[in-house]
């Protein structure tokens, strides 16, 4: 089950805890991957590690050229495109009362905007090939909000209703689009937070604990392999049961 | 019936699935040939690969039947 033997898949963020395994557990199904992210250090070491059938594209998504040309890079590299999963994605946590336009700005131009672009540059590969799977990473607080994030929540439920809504015109062509929507994974990110205020967020989870990032990326290899061609338009909430939606 | 002609039924003929008598001069892709938005959009692509020409988003909402496929891609070639 889940063969992606002869897929090629460009993944972003894949420097981050998620989008790396991600990387791997795609890798290990038999599918190429292209691993992208703004850093080149940990791209390499990635690659590296996975051998034969991984490329690296680095790439700055919040430059609209750098965007425009990373399914290009991607494709020559592997010799097409017919996965993309958009992982990558930044934070710039502020009250609304005191969020600027450049934290508003930053975190739709690389959460919202390059999924778009990235989307739009895939399409026509997959259209011809009459096979696709886009795969997006949304979060938990895109559905139920969250203090600090209004910027990142608008710009995550955002990305729902445009996978929707490219689901509705690529269906017939055999390209699916989903999301999967994480609650909170152990990162290097959550690291950072101490005891209490890990307490709190465990005891909002019923499986009362964090998730780990191979648990998102089964989610991804699921929704990526041929098994899952009826499944289009939908989020795949990961969450512990966090939220129920 | 031109070189451009051919090639340009041809490929309409494989995309949509038409009989090739269906494709007249003034058959419409979406009212007698059955595609639909996605598929005009498609068909613009392919003739942009075929032609190695390129056809901007204004000038492919006038393309509406064969015949203006034709007309557009003899001037653009």
């Amino acid at each position: 089950m889940f063969d992606l033997t002869g897929k090629c898949a460009l993944v972003t963020g894949a420097s981050g805890g998620i989008g790396g395994e991600i990387a791997k557990a795609l890798h290990a199904a038999g599918a190429k991957v292209a691993l992208s992210g703004t850093r080149v250090e940990p791209l390499e070491a990635l690659a590296a590690e996975l051998g034969e059938g991984a490329f690296v594209c680095p790439a700055n998504l919040s430059d609209p050229d750098s965007v425009e040309a990373l399914p290009k890079a991607a494709a020559a590299a592997m010799g097409s495109v017919d996965i993309l999963v958009n992982n990558a994605g930044i934070t710039r946590d502020n009250l609304f009362m005191r969020m600027s336009d450049d934290e508003w700005q930053a975190v739709m131009d690389v959460n919202l905007t390059s999924s778009f672009r990235l989307m739009r540059g895939v399409l026509r590969g997959m259209m011809k090939a009459r096979w696709g799977r886009i795969v997006t990473i949304t979060s938990v607080v895109g559905q139920t909000g969250n203090p600090g994030q209004g910027n990142y929540a608008a710009a995550k439920a955002g990305l729902v209703g445009m996978s929707k809504s490219l689901a509705y015109e690529v269906a017939s062509r055999g390209i699916t689009v989903n999301c999967v929507a994480p609650g909170f994974i152990a990162t290097a990110m959550t690291d950072k937070l101490n005891d209490e205020q890990k307490g709190k967020i465990l005891s909002q989870i019923p499986s009362g604990r964090m998730g780990a990032p191979e648990e998102i990326a089964a989610a991804v290899l699921y929704l990526s392999s041929p098994e899952a061609g009826y499944v289009t338009g939908a989020t795949l909430s990961v969450n512990g049961g966090m939220a129920m939606v | 019936m031109s070189d451009i002609a051919d090639r340009v039924k041809k490929i309409v003929v494989e995309h949509l699935g038409v009989e090739e008598d269906k494709v007249t001069e003034t058959a419409s892709f979406i009212d007698d040939l059955g595609a639909d938005s996605l598929d005009t959009v498609e068909l613009v692509m392919a003739f942009e690969e075929e032609f190695g020409i390129e056809i901007p988003d204004d000038a492919a909402e006038t393309i509406q039947t064969f015949g203006d496929a034709v007309k557009f891609i003899t001037e653009a070639a």
